[in-house]
Order: C-alpha cells, then structure tokens, then sequence
C-alpha cells in the first residue's frame, strides 16, 4: 500500500512540474508581452517594467527561476493551513502583473478560501441529496418515487448553472415575500452581522453549484444500486431474514456507494476548482475568479499561480480517491497485499 | 428482443437496434425535436425578417411583439434572429468539436489496442495522466493566450474529451481481439485489413455512436460555458452561451433575453441526452434481454 501511494506521488509531483514547464513555455510562445496591450508606455518605462518582472533575463534563466520558485523548500504546516504557501512552503509566486503591489501568494492566501468554502458547502449538498433520491429512485424502480426525481435529475444536467443562477436570483432575489428573500451578490455582508445572515449569503452559490452535481450523483447512485439490489447476495440477506432497511443499508449502500465514492474524488475536485462560473455570477472573492480576470487580462503570474495549484489540487484529490478506493475494495487490498 | 410474432423472419444486429430505438418513445421525440431546432437554425436566414447585428438604439429593448417575435436586446437587436443565429455557431462547435475529440480518440484508443504491450500501457497511462489534469483552465489557458478563434475553439474542446472516447475503443478493441471469431477469421487466411474491416469496425460503431452523441451536449455546454465566460465566441458573433450571458445581465429588466435562448439551449441538450440514452439501450447487445 505504502508503495504504491509513494509511486503514485512521485507520479504526481513529475506530473506537475510537466505541466509547469508546459504552461511556461505556452506563456513564452505567444507574442508580445504582458506589457505590450499597455498603451502610452514609453519604451524606457518599459523597458524597465520588463526588468523589474525579468522578463529580459535569458529564457533558460528565466525558467531555471521560475522553476527554483515553485519548487517546495520547507514544510510548516501551521502555516500552510492558513494558505501561505511562502510561509508554508517556500513557494513564490511572485508579484502579479495587473494588481499592483500584490503578489500572487497574497490572492492565493486571500481568495482560495472562499473557494475552499463554497465547494465543500456544495460538496456536501450534493452528495446528501444526491445519494438520497439515487437510493429511494432505486428501491422504487418504475414507480413514482423513481420517474419524479429522476425526470428532476435529467433538467439538472441540461439547465446549465449560468441559466439556474440567474433564475434562482430572480425568485428568491426579488419575487418571493421581503422576509425570506436572499442576498443575491458577494460572500459577506458588507457589515457586521449575525450567524444567519452570513449564512444567507453562502446559500445560493451553493445551491448553484451543487445542482449538476446533485443531478449527477443521484443519477449515479440509482444504477449502481440498481445493480446491486438484483444481486445474490442481497437475496441471500432477505432470505435469512433480514429486515428489509437491513438489507439496504448494510449491504446493498456498502457496494452500491463504490462507484459514487469513486465518483466523489472528481466530484470535489470540480466542486472546489470549478467554481469560477458561480463565482463569477455572485461575484464571490474566490480563486475562480481571479482565474477568469487574469485570463482575461493576461496576468501571467496570476495565471501561472492559480493553474498550478488547481492542478496540483486536482492530482492529490484524485490521488486520495484512489486510496480510499483501494482500502474499500477487499480484491483490491488482496493484490496490494500480494504485490 | 421481439422473439414472438414472427419467428421465420431472421433481422440483422442492425435492425434489431432500429426496431429497439424505434419503440424507444422518449428518443424519437429527441430525434425530432433535435431536427427541428437544427433546421430552424440553418434556415435562420429564410425565417427571419431581421438581421441578427443590425441594431436599432432608438428602439432599444422590447419585450416580444408582432414584429420581434422573442422582443430585442439592449441594442434594439431581434431576439429571434439571434437566438437562431446562435444556434447555428452552438450546434456546429457541437458538432465539429465531436469530430476532433473522436478522430483523437479513436486513433489513439486503436493503435493502442492494437498493438498492445508496453506501448498500450504508456499510452493508457498517459491517458490516465491526462485524466486528472484541469483540462477547463487548459482550455481557458489556450483561448486567452492565443487570437481567438472558432477554429482554435473546436480544436481546444476537441482535445477535452477525447480521453473517454480513447478508453472505450482500447477496451473494446482488446475484447474483441481475443474472440474466437476473429481468430477463426486469420486461421481461415482472412488479410489483416480485411479483419480490421469487415469485423473490428463494424463492432466498434456501436459504442463510438452512443459515446459520441452523448459528447456534443457535453461539448456545447462547454463551448456555451466559455462564451459566458466571455473566453468562446466573440462578439458580434453570438452563440447560446454568449446570449445567454446578456440575458442573465439582464434579467430582472429584460427577462425575455434570457428565457429564450435558455430554452432552445436546454431544450436541445434535453432532446440529445434522450437520444444518446436511447442509442445506448438500443445499441448495447446486453441491455437487449
């Protein structure tokens, strides 16, 4: 077991760096700097703009620093949990291109967080209600309970979140009574206030975000349990008597839920990483965002910073996924054993 | 399968899945209603009165009349052209992003499958690799860093999703390779590339179809994500995506921009959902009993 996480890190970590060195030379190949959009520059200040970012050192130089700068050079985990990753790591982004002032550590440190949050309220959305109406579809096949969620599920997978979004804002934004209507804009209230209120403001991104997924999940876990309903073994559990909430909870969810865990992996990955579309609707301080702002205004170091920790993120996720998958799954474990 | 009614009557694998698609009731309307919406969009220039760019700023934005039959946009733009003119740009990324992601697929799933051994296992590898990358920031990456393009558009969404699609033909080519038909079929001196034709392919076309109907909803949701984004087609072009954008601006004043270009968006990945699950049930010689 030990072995093979080891592997798959080492994987990982040469993965990473690829993909690197690939969006650094990506960045180099396209012409003009990040600079030359930039209009009434004189060529001296730009020059020096160019100097102050290295921007004229060699290329090799340049991708010898950059790589030396993302490379991790110490480990110091109180801080890491608090998204520093200088202090944390000894990784340096450097100083962003379009926010002056501001290195790209700094925006890590402040918008990963939020990204962090809504994802995980998502995550956590979707996968109890997903797993829900997948269970009670399945254990209702071709009854009600089966066509009404499902048929719910298949307009969450064709309603994209840029169109629920909107509709969301609009009812609980501006039609439902004053009382219970919703915040439709930002993270925080721009104030201080109270439990709820802050609460308030998480609910429809969440919402928004979770919806595919839920859809998804559910959809996942009806035929996985489907499966696994018809199987001999559940029979032979009714046959020695079994109560019936027995039967589906020990073992028909034990094996139906292995591939929705292994669904889950992916799931939390695009959940925490993929949220630039909502944040980008409600306007959220995520990392998301950032992302979008520096694509679209070509903030190389901005963009260099968010892709590699996205990345990174997406590899170590998927890489837990198949951990816990391999614990899960006794055939698995055998040959791990034996290997 | 239809075993009763007429049993001297001997159907090919072929039309056995046309008869299965045939009762299938919720993809026949998809089917249907897919061709509609397709034909609405190409013959957009024939239906309607206005164009999609010219715009009338003293008129402004109107709600649906006579005249504008899904009202105008801020510009004073019509609505109906436009959304029709964006279907034509969504459902050709759909379609031309399909092709690029299973030409990859297809030719880097077969040679893999075909020649197997320690190039199938690199090639599989690098597919599992590529699997756990952010491909969506890749994407964005691509459309920011370069002039964007329609054709950079299909190419980049293109390189998204052929990985599925090479899985698949991998999988489906090693199964097949180990039937006893095919080696019958080289015992009995039948070339190689008779082989590859007259058996692998035909056994192939199944899976390929069902996966890629289901990949141009996935495709056209990615494309109408992107336009969203501002990061996909580009002004004064418009697609779904980018409609849908406005409309969203939009939508406590004008709520018509966004009601009809997310209806026909849907809508169509409604009906090609319903015809990629119907193909599937259709086409999957398990699924028959």
């Amino acid at each position: 077991m030990i072995r093979f996480i080891l592997s798959r890190l080492l994987q990982a970590i040469v993965v990473i760096y690829v993909i690197a060195t690939v969006v650094f030379f990506m960045m180099k190949a396209v012409p003009g700097g990040p600079f030359s959009q930039e209009r009434n520059v004189s060529p001296y200040i730009l020059e020096k703009i160019q100097e102050q970012y290295g921007l004229n050192d060699p290329l090799f130089a340049q991708y010898k620093n950059f790589m030396w700068d993302l490379t991790p050079k110490k480990l110091n985990l109180t801080k890491l949990l608090t998204f520093d990753l200088k202090g944390g790591l000894g990784i340096d982004f450097g100083y962003s291109f379009r926010y002056e002032g501001r290195t790209v550590n700094q925006l890590i440190k402040e918008s990963f967080p939020v990204s962090l949050e809504l994802g995980l309220y998502a995550l956590l959305l979707a996968s109890t209600i997903g797993i829900t109406a997948g269970t009670i579809a399945a254990l209702n096949q071709n009854r009600f309970w089966d066509y009404f969620p499902m048929s719910l599920t298949m307009a969450g997978i064709c309603i994209p979140s840029f169109v629920v979004a909107p509709i969301l804002v609009l009812i609980f934004g501006f039609w439902v009574p004053e009382a219970i209507r919703l915040p439709i804009l930002f993270w925080e209230p721009p104030y201080e206030a109270g439990f709820f209120e802050r609460a308030s403001y998480k609910i429809l991104p969440a919402v928004t975000l979770a919806f595919y997924y839920t859809a998804s999940l559910s959809r996942l876990t009806r035929g996985s349990m489907l499966e696994v309903m018809n199987q001999d073994f559940i029979r032979t559990a009714r046959a020695k008597g079994l109560s019936e909430r027995a039967v589906v909870v020990k073992h028909g969810l034990r094996a139906g839920m292995i591939p929705v865990i292994s669904y889950l992996g992916p799931v939390a990955a695009h959940l925490i990483t993929g949220s630039f579309i909502v944040e980008t609707i409600f306007m959220l301080p995520g990392l998301g965002r950032h992302l979008i702002n520096a694509a679209l205004n070509r903030d190389y170091t901005l963009i260099m910073g968010t892709v590699l920790l996205y990345a990174t993120l997406l590899i170590l996720l998927n890489l837990a996924v198949d951990v816990v998958l391999a614990l899960l799954n006794p055939k698995e474990k055998l040959s791990l054993k034996n290997s | 399968m239809d075993h009763g009614t007429d049993s001297t009557e001997i159907r090919s694998p072929w039309e056995e899945s046309w008869l299965r698609l045939k009762k299938n009731r919720l993809s026949v309307a998809g089917f249907i209603v897919f061709t509609l919406i397709t034909l609405l969009c190409l013959a957009a220039p024939l239906i309607s009165l206005h164009d999609p760019n010219e715009m009338d700023m003293v008129y402004g934005p109107k709600a649906p009349t006579t005249e504008h039959w899904f009202g105008t946009d801020t510009h004073g733009r019509d609505l109906f052209a436009r959304t029709l003119h964006g279907g034509r740009i969504s459902i050709a990324v759909g379609f031309a992003s399909t092709v690029v992601a299973l030409t990859i697929g297809i030719a880097w799933g077969s040679t893999a499958g075909f020649i197997g051994g320690w190039l199938d296992a690199i090639m599989m590898r690098i597919v599992d690799i590529l699997y756990s990358l952010p491909f969506i920031i890749f994407v964005i990456l691509l459309m920011t860093l370069f002039e964007r393009s329609m054709l950079l558009l299909f190419i980049a969404i293109g390189f998204v999703e052929w990985l599925t699609l090479a899985r698949i033909v991998r999988g489906q080519i090693v199964h097949l390779k180990t039937m006893p038909y095919i080696e019958a079929a080289s015992c009995l001196g039948v070339h190689p590339v008779a082989i590859v034709f007259k058996h692998l392919v035909p056994n192939l076309i199944g899976p390929v179809i069902v996966y890629a109907t289901l990949t141009v909803p996935a495709v056209m949701l990615l494309e109408s994500a992107l336009s969203f984004l501002g990061l996909g087609v580009q002004p004064p072009d418009s697609s779904w995506g980018s409609l849908i954008n406005d409309g969203a601006e939009k939508i406590k004043s004008y709520p018509w921009l966004l009601v009809f270009p997310s209806i026909f968006f849907s809508t169509t990945l409604f009906a090609l959902n319903f015809i990629g699950d119907g193909l599937r049930d259709a086409l999957d010689p398990k699924s028959s009993n």
